[in-house]
C-alpha cells in the first residue's frame, strides 16, 4: 500500500501561490472586457424614490446599466442581487459597465439618487421592546418554517430582567430532561447575561468576479469556498440552466465560510455581460465594499442559567439567545450554539430558547464556528467562574463534563460517531504542563500578572451522499476528480489521496483535476462547515474502491478466475495464487476502454447525481471509470472538538496582554495530513484570539453608519499579537464511521484558542468575568481602575 | 461612504524643491502633497479629498536624509520612518524619536512612510473619514460627539466641536524633544516650534497643523539641548502592529545627579494636538524620580480630562503611561 494517511505532502496548488502564478478571479482578462462598479446604498434601510442616470450614462467610455429590474428579484429575506429598497449600508442598488474602472466609478457618482430614508435598527434589544423599530417593513424576525414576522416583547418582560437578558417570546426552542429539577438538586446556580460581538470575514481576496457569455454558455470566475455545490445556485442567481455554467474557481483568498456557497454578488456580472451581448465585464470589489455587502457572523445577547453538582457535573442548562441577524436570512447560528452547549458540556436536562432579530447591518452568514464559536466563548469563563466558586480545577470541570461515544446531542439528543474531548484535555493539560502553570497563575511581577485558561470548541463535522469520481488512464496515472473546491486548506488534496491510498498508488503518479467546472467533475459537498475532510475521504474512498473492483473485473476477464482471486499491489493487479498472472493498471484501462459500459464511463449508477452524470458522460472512453455515490453508513452527527490551552502575561496598567505560549488540541481523528492540522490550529488560534480580543462590529445608533469598514477598523490579528510559535497535538483515534478514521476540524480549532484567552484573562484578573466578547483594552482598564464599563450591560455593535 | 476608487488628477513628480514650491503655489488648495503615501492614498481612494494636482515629492533628495548640524540633528521630511528608527545618530542622542518611529504601524508601512508625513497626518477620527460632512470636513455637527456616539479612540482634552486625536507616534517626541520644523513656500523658510507646529481645533477646524496649502516641511531639527536625556515613549493601541495609538507618551528628562532638572511629559491621541502634560512636568522638576512622585505626576497629567461617552478609559490609561515614563526613563 502506499500508506498516504497521516503523511505530510506537498499540495499541488502551493506552487502557483507561493510563486505568484495563482490567479483569482480578479485576475482574468478577456478582449473587450468591461470593468462595473456598484452603487451602494448610503442609508441602512431606504426605498429608492428615483434614479437619474441621465448624466452617467452619457459619459464617454459608459456603456451599460443593471438596474434591480433587470435581474431576478429574491423574495425576501434572501439576500438580494440588487435591489430597491435597500436594508443595510453597502447594499448594492446599481451598477454600472464602462471602458475602465475610473469611468464607472465616475458615472457611479454622477447617478442622482433620490432615498426615502425607512425605520431601522442596529440593536436587536431596541427592536424587540414595544413600538421599537424594524429592520424590514414587514417585520423584525425570522420565525423557522414561518419566515418573517413581527415579534415585540412587553415592557414588563423588559422591566423584570433588570440588567438581565429579558427573555419574551421566542422564535424557535427545545428541551431535553427537566431543568427545573436540574437546578433543584444542584449545589451551585449561575445565571449570567452575554454579548458576542458580529465580526466581518476579513477574505483576503475580495469576492470579485467576472464573467462573460459564448455560444450560449456563461464562464463565470468567482471568489468561492466550494466548486460544485456553488454552480447550481450560481446558476440560478444568473438564471441559465446549470449544464450551462461553467464555473471557474480554482483558487479562494479566504472565504471562512462567507464563500462556502452561492452568493448574489457573484452574478452581476453575468447579468451585465448579458445585457452587454456577452462581452466579458469584471467586477472587482474594494477592501471597503467586502465589509460592506460581505458577510459577517452574528452577535449574541443571550442569557444562561446553569445549575452544577458539587463535583462540577453540569446538572441544568437553560439558555436563551437573542441573534442579531443582520436584514435577511441570516444563518442559523442561534440553535447551532444550543446544540454545541449539549454536546461539550453534556447537561443531564438543557432547555434552549432562541429568536433572530433582523438588524439593518450586513446580511448574516457563516463564519468558521457559527454559532458555536459564540458560545464557547461566552460560556467558557463562566464554566470558570463555576469551577472558582466550586473549588474546582479548571480542567477537572471540563473533564467531567466532557461527552463520550454515546452522549446525545441537540434538542432531540441524537447518535454521535465518537468522542475524545477529555482525552484532548489530558493529552493538552499534560503537554501544556497545565498544573504548573497554573500554580504560577496569579503572579505579579511588576505591573504584569499572569494567567492560564483551558477553552473547548465543537462543530459537526462530517457529511455523506456524495459522489466520487476517479479515472485510471491508458499511461497507468489516477486521476482524481474533485469538486469539493479550495478554500485554501488543502485538504481537497489530502482527501484525495484516499483513492491513491485505496489503489495503492505512488502519489507521484495521481492527478487532482478541480477547479473548473469543464474538467468533468463530481457532486460533492461545500468546502465548509469542517465537514470536507470526513465527507471527501468518504466519496473518494468509494470512487476508489469501484475502480479497484473494476480492476479485479477486467482482470479476471483478461486472465481468467474471479474477481475475488484477484489483488492490487504497485499499481499492478494479479492472481493471488500466481502472481505472475498479473496486468498493470495501465493494461487495465485501455481494456477498460475496450470493454465500455460501466467501465469506461459509458454507463454509470443509478444514484449519482446529475452534475456526476454529465462529467462521466464528458470522460467516458478515456480511461477505467471509478464512480460511486458515497453509500457508506452513517449513524449520527460527527463530532469534531479541540482543546485550547492559553498562558498570558497581562499588564494591569495599559490592559494589554502577551500571549506567551499557545497549545491546540485536536480530536480529529486519524491525522489525515500533519502539515495541514498544525496549520488549522495555529490559524484557527490567531482567528480565535481575533474573535477573543479585538474584532467586532462597530456602529453609530444614531446614523446606522458601520465603523470597522477596513482592516485597521476591524483589527483581526496581526503576526505580532500571537506567538510566533503554537503548539499542537492530537488524540488520533479513529473515528468508525469513516473508512480512514477521520474526522473535520477546521472549525472549533478557532473556539477553544478564543475561549482560553478569555478564561486566561479572566484568571489573571483574578477572576473577573466580562460576559462579553471580545474583551478589548479599554475594558480591561476600566475593570482594574473599578470604573463602569462604557457600554451598556447588553449593548451591541460598539467599540 | 468609502468608495475604494480613486479620482483622476494631474500628477506633478518635481525633482527639486524650488519646482515643488512652484507647483504647491499654482495649485494652492487643489494641490496635495503625497510622501510615503499612506495617509493619502486612503484619501484619494476613497474619494474623500479631491485635489486637481498630486505632487509627488518621491524625487527630491533634498527631503531626505539625516545630517549633524552645528546645534544637533537636522533630518528631511523624507527620510522614512524606517531609517529615523535605526540611524546611529538619532539612536545615540534622541533614542526618544527613534523608538517613536519604531512603534509606528507596521515595519512595510514605515519602510515608506516618512517623518513628515508621520507629523502632518490627518486624524483617524472614523466618522470624519468616513466622509460624513461634519465640522472638520465643513459641515456644521460632529458625529462623535453625540451623546451615543461610538468614539472610543477620541479626545479626553481640548475638544473644541470637534473631537477628533493626533494619530501620531512621532508627534509626541518631537514636542518632548523642542524640536524644530522647518517650513519653506515660494516667499521663503521659516522654523516653527514642534509645540506651535499642531493646530488645536478652536484656532483651525479643518486642519492639523499649521501648514498653509503653498507650504512644505522640509525637516526637522532637534536641537541638542536634550541630547542623550533620559528618554521614554510607550505606545498602548489594541494590535502590535498596524494600529493607531489609544494613548501614546513620550518623555524626557534632563538629569541633574539624581534630581530631574528639567522634564517634557507629551501624550499622543488624547487631544487633537500632541499634549503636554505641563502640570505633571512641574511636579517632577527639581525631584528625585520615585514611586510617589510618578504616581503623583499621573494624578496631574489627567486633571481637567472631559472624557466622552466611549473613552474613560484614557483617564486611567494615560495617568498610568505618565506615571510610567517617571518611573521608567
Amino acid at each position: 500500500m502506499a500508506e498516504l494517511i497521516g503523511k505530510d505532502f506537498t499540495p499541488p496548488d502551493i506552487f502557483g501561490k507561493v510563486t505568484g502564478r495563482a490567479r483569482y478571479a480578479e485576475d482574468f482578462r478577456r478582449d473587450g472586457m468591461l470593468f462595473c462598479r456598484l452603487l451602494l446604498s448610503p442609508m441602512p434601510h431606504a426605498r429608492v424614490r428615483s434614479i437619474d442616470a441621465s448624466a452617467a450614462l452619457a459619459m464617454p467610455g459608459v456603456v451599460e446599466i443593471l438596474l434591480p429590474d433587470d435581474v431576478p428579484e429574491q423574495p425576501g429575506p434572501a439576500n438580494n442581487i440588487l435591489t430597491y429598497e435597500p436594508h443595510f449600508v453597502g447594499e448594492p442598488i446599481l451598477a454600472i459597465a464602462a471602458v475602465d474602472e475610473t469611468t464607472a466609478h465616475n458615472a457611479i457618482q454622477a447617478i442622482k439618487l433620490d432615498l426615502e430614508p425607512l425605520d431601522f435598527c442596529v440593536d436587536p434589544l431596541r427592536s424587540l421592546r414595544p413600538g421599537g423599530p424594524n429592520a424590514r417593513t414587514d417585520g423584525n424576525t425570522i420565525v423557522p418554517r414561518e419566515g418573517i414576522r413581527e415579534i415585540k416583547w412587553s415592557q414588563a418582560d423588559f422591566d423584570e430582567a433588570g440588567t438581565h437578558l429579558p427573555m419574551g417570546q421566542p422564535g424557535e426552542e427545545w428541551a431535553y430532561g427537566d431543568i427545573d429539577a436540574g437546578f433543584a438538586e444542584s449545589a451551585l446556580v449561575l445565571e449570567e447575561s452575554f454579548v458576542t460581538a458580529s465580526t466581518s470575514h476579513h477574505s483576503m481576496e475580495p469576492r470579485s468576479a467576472f464573467a462573460y457569455w459564448e455560444n450560449g454558455k456563461c464562464y463565470l470566475h468567482a471568489s468561492s469556498q466550494s466548486q460544485a455545490l456553488t454552480l447550481p445556485g450560481a446558476a440560478e442567481y444568473i438564471g441559465v440552466e446549470p449544464e450551462n455554467l461553467v464555473f471557474i474557481a480554482e483558487y479562494c483568498g479566504g472565504g471562512f465560510g462567507s464563500k462556502g456557497s452561492a452568493y448574489p454578488v457573484m452574478s452581476i456580472p453575468a447579468h451585465m455581460s448579458r445585457k452587454v451581448g456577452g462581452r466579458p465585464v469584471m467586477m472587482r470589489i474594494s477592501r471597503a465594499e467586502e465589509y460592506f455587502l460581505g458577510s459577517a457572523r452574528p452577535g449574541f445577547q443571550g442569557r444562561l442559567k446553569m445549575g452544577f453538582r458539587t463535583d462540577g457535573r453540569l446538572l441544568a442548562v437553560d439558555l436563551y439567545i437573542v441573534q442579531e441577524n443582520g436584514p435577511n436570512q441570516g444563518f442559523g447560528d442561534l440553535g447551532s450554539a444550543a446544540s454545541a452547549v449539549s454536546i461539550v458540556y453534556t447537561p443531564v436536562n438543557m432547555r434552549y430558547r432562541g429568536i433572530a432579530i433582523l438588524t439593518n447591518t450586513p446580511p448574516r452568514g457563516a463564519q468558521r464556528g457559527p454559532g458555536q464559536n459564540q458560545m464557547h466563548t461566552a460560556m467558557e469563563p463562566l464554566i470558570d467562574k463555576a469551577a472558582r466558586e466550586l473549588g474546582l480545577d479548571q480542567v477537572a470541570i471540563r473533564r467531567i463534563n466532557a461527552p463520550t461515544h454515546e452522549s446525545g446531542y441537540g434538542g432531540s439528543q441524537g447518535p454521535i460517531s465518537s468522542a475524545y474531548l477529555r482525552e484532548a484535555l489530558d493529552m493538552g493539560a499534560e503537554q501544556f504542563g497545565w498544573a504548573e502553570r497554573r500554580a504560577r497563575s496569579g503572579q505579579r511581577e511588576g505591573s504584569k500578572v499572569r494567567g492560564v485558561g483551558v477553552g473547548q470548541a465543537f462543530h459537526s463535522a462530517g457529511s455523506n451522499g456524495f459522489d466520487g469520481l476517479v479515472r485510471i488512464t491508458p499511461d497507468g496515472r489516477l486521476h482524481i476528480h474533485t469538486g469539493v473546491g479550495n478554500l485554501g486548506t488543502y485538504s481537497y488534496a489530502s482527501t484525495s489521496r484516499v483513492a491513491a491510498e485505496v489503489l495503492g498508488y505512488d502519489w507521484a503518479n495521481c492527478e487532482i483535476h478541480r477547479g473548473d467546472s469543464s474538467r468533468g467533475l463530481p457532486w460533492n459537498n461545500g468546502q465548509f462547515g469542517s465537514n470536507t475532510s470526513f465527507t471527501m475521504t468518504r466519496t473518494n474512498y468509494a470512487a476508489g474502491m469501484d475502480a479497484l473492483q473494476k480492476l479485479k473485473e477486467i482482470a479476471a476477464l483478461e486472465l481468467g478466475g474471479s474477481s475475488r482471486d484477484y489483488d492490487v499491489a504497485n499499481e499492478v493487479v494479479f492472481q493471488r495464487a500466481n502472481p505472475s498472472r498479473r496486468i498493470t493498471y495501465a493494461q487495465a484501462a485501455t481494456a477498460a476502454i475496450e470493454l465500455g459500459g460501466r467501465y469506461s464511463g459509458r454507463e454509470v449508477p443509478d444514484d449519482i447525481n446529475a452534475m456526476t452524470r454529465r462529467s462521466v458522460e464528458q470522460l467516458a472512453g478515456s480511461g477505467l471509470v471509478g464512480v460511486a455515490r458515497d453509500n457508506l453508513e452513517r449513524r449520527g452527527t460527527v463530532p469534531a472538538l479541540a482543546a485550547g490551552f492559553v498562558e498570558i502575561e497581562l499588564d494591569v496598567e495599559t490592559g494589554r496582554y502577551e500571549i506567551l505560549d499557545y497549545l491546540g488540541v485536536a480530536d480529529c481523528g486519524v491525522v489525515l495530513h500533519p502539515q495541514s492540522l498544525a496549520t488549522q490550529i495555529r490559524g484557527g488560534g490567531v482567528m480565535g484570539f481575533g474573535m477573543a480580543g479585538a474584532e467586532r462590529h462597530v456602529y453609530d445608533p444614531r446614523w446606522g453608519l458601520p465603523g470597522s469598514v477596513g482592516l485597521h477598523q476591524a483589527k483581526p490579528p496581526s503576526y505580532l499579537d500571537v506567538p510566533s510559535e503554537m503548539g499542537w497535538a492530537a488524540v488520533d483515534q479513529a473515528d468508525p464511521e469513516n473508512p480512514v478514521g477521520v474526522k473535520g476540524i477546521g472549525e472549533p480549532l478557532m473556539g477553544c484558542a478564543g475561549a482560553a484567552l478569555l478564561c486566561a484573562i479572566s484568571d489573571a484578573l483574578g477572576g473577573f468575568y466580562f460576559n462579553r466578547t471580545p474583551v478589548v483594552a479599554d475594558m480591561i482598564i476600566n475593570a482594574i481602575a473599578g470604573r463602569s464599563q462604557s457600554h451598556r450591560p447588553l449593548q451591541v455593535n460598539t467599540q | 461612504m468609502m468608495k475604494d476608487m480613486m479620482a483622476g488628477f494631474e500628477l506633478f513628480q518635481p525633482a527639486d524643491v524650488e519646482t515643488a514650491l512652484d507647483l504647491l503655489d499654482r495649485y494652492g488648495d487643489r494641490g496635495w502633497r503625497l510622501a510615503g503615501g499612506y495617509d493619502s492614498l486612503d484619501w484619494l481612494k476613497n474619494r474623500g479629498k479631491g485635489p486637481t494636482a498630486v505632487i509627488d515629492l518621491e524625487g527630491i533628495d533634498e527631503l531626505r536624509g539625516i545630517r549633524e548640524t552645528s546645534d544637533g540633528i537636522e533630518i528631511g521630511a523624507l527620510t522614512t520612518l524606517t531609517e529615523v528608527e535605526t540611524n546611529g545618530l538619532i539612536q545615540e542622542r534622541f533614542s526618544l524619536l527613534a523608538d517613536a518611529a519604531r512603534h509606528v504601524a507596521s515595519p512595510q508601512i514605515r519602510n515608506a512612510g516618512t517623518l513628515g508625513g508621520n507629523l502632518c497626518q490627518d486624524t483617524r477620527c472614523w466618522y470624519y473619514r468616513y466622509g460624513v460632512k461634519c465640522y472638520r470636513a465643513g459641515g456644521n455637527t460632529c458625529y462623535a460627539a453625540a451623546p451615543e456616539a461610538m468614539n472610543r479612540e477620541h479626545a479626553v482634552f481640548g475638544a473644541s466641536r470637534c473631537v477628533a486625536v493626533t494619530p501620531s507616534d512621532c508627534a509626541p517626541a518631537v514636542v518632548a524633544l523642542d524640536a524644530q520644523m522647518v517650513v519653506r513656500n515660494r516667499r521663503g523658510q521659516r522654523v516653527i516650534n514642534a509645540a506651535d507646529f499642531f493646530m488645536e481645533p478652536s484656532v483651525d477646524i479643518r486642519r492639523m497643523t499649521v501648514l498653509e496649502p503653498e507650504d512644505l516641511l522640509v525637516a526637522i531639527r532637534l536641537p541638542n539641548a536634550w541630547a542623550n536625556a533620559s528618554f521614554y515613549f510607550e505606545k498602548v493601541a489594541d494590535r502590535n502592529v498596524w494600529d493607531f495609538p489609544l494613548v501614546n507618551v513620550a518623555a524626557a528628562f534632563r538629569m541633574d545627579g539624581s534630581t530631574v532638572a528639567d522634564a517634557r511629559i507629551v501624550c499622543g491621541a488624547v487631544q487633537c494636538i500632541p499634549r503636554r502634560a505641563r502640570s505633571a512636568e512641574r511636579l517632577v522638576r527639581g525631584q528625585t524620580r520615585s514611586d510617589q512622585v510618578a504616581t503623583s505626576a499621573g494624578a496631574a497629567a489627567v486633571q481637567g480630562a472631559e472624557p466622552l461617552a466611549f473613552n474613560q478609559f484614557k483617564v486611567p490609561l494615560m495617568q498610568n503611561l505618565v506615571k510610567r515614563a517617571v518611573q521608567g526613563a
